[in-house]
């Protein structure tokens, strides 16, 4: 049967409780993973080994957190913010993230606020969907 | 020179697990300091000793191509302490490997107490430091890292001789 989303939230929720040695409640589906949750860049890395596990999928890190990729390109940066090339590009990188705000706003300091815990739950709903 | 705290390997299974052994012993100095009337192994090098065995696990798991570090402590529990005259037996696994990093799962074994269990994160840092400039040769897998694995794993596969 499928996961519903619930189902997916308690999974994520216990692979960055473990990642990121969190208590129970810091994991709220509005939480950032670098500001609120306190993540470093190995720590990606260890969260997509975590949901490669406990999913049974695979990810390839550029999918789930491809900001990286795309700051160091200067066609895609221009004095602090994403050029159109860019966002243009970020959306295409990034379905499974809302970037409304971000939008208005394209300052690469914010593009880590957009790892949320709620567009992990998303990029995994969308991978489970298309297993 | 590098301070292996490992004695020798027992078990090589190439890209899966590996298991190496160390004698703990009086002749080691800091277990003087460590402490004065009560020698024991500090826990920090249990640590290493794990970070080594399953660091060349994972370095041999991608033919020595990679700089392997130690990158993050996942997770490390202590048991029991570890004091000279003791042999303890460090278990490793791969859990996950990336071309960017590797994870593992660890057991100390003291017999068949349970020491500590460690697990770890490696970063394959030319990989996944992108823009960050390293020396061309692998400062990490050194010669007496290569001798610990004589015998256990083909000898064009261990890492290139470095001065």
């Amino acid at each position: 049967m499928a996961m519903t989303r619930e189902d997916i939230f308690t999974e994520v929720q216990e692979v960055l409780i473990d990642a990121l040695g969190l208590d129970d409640d810091e994991v709220t589906s509005e939480a950032t993973l670098m500001g609120d949750l306190g993540a470093e860049s190995i720590d990606f890395l260890d969260i997509v080994f975590r949901l490669e596990k406990a999913f049974d999928i695979k990810i390839p890190r550029e999918e789930l957190f491809p900001a990286e990729a795309l700051m160091s390109n200067p066609e895609y940066v221009s004095n602090g913010k994403l050029t159109e090339t860019g966002l243009a590009e970020l959306k295409d990188k990034m379905p499974h993230t809302d970037l409304k705000e971000f939008i208005a706003d394209p300052d690469v300091n914010k593009i880590a606020d957009l790892f949320t815990v709620d567009s992990i739950i998303n990029f995994v709903e969308i991978k489970l969907n298309a297993a | 020179m590098r301070w292996i705290w490992i004695d020798k390997f027992l078990e090589f299974n190439s890209g899966v697990s590996a298991v190496s052994l160390k004698n703990v012993t009086l002749a080691e100095e800091h277990v003087h300091d460590h402490f004065p009337g009560f020698p024991m192994m500090p826990e920090c090098l249990m640590i290493e000793a794990m970070a080594q065995t399953a660091g060349i696990l994972v370095g041999e798991a991608r033919k020595f191509q990679e700089k392997v570090i130690l990158a993050k402590i996942n997770k490390a529990a202590f048991h029991n302490y570890v004091c000279p005259g003791d042999t303890i037996i460090l278990h490793a696994n791969i859990e996950s490997i990336s071309p960017e990093a590797a994870s593992t799962a660890g057991r100390i074994m003291r017999g068949d107490e349970l020491i500590a269990e460690i697990s770890l994160m490696f970063s394959h840092i030319d990989n996944n430091l992108a823009g960050m400039e390293f020396p061309e040769d692998n400062f990490v897998f050194t010669d007496m890292f290569n001798s610990l694995l004589t015998g256990f794993v083909d000898k064009n596969d261990t890492p290139e001789q470095t001065s």
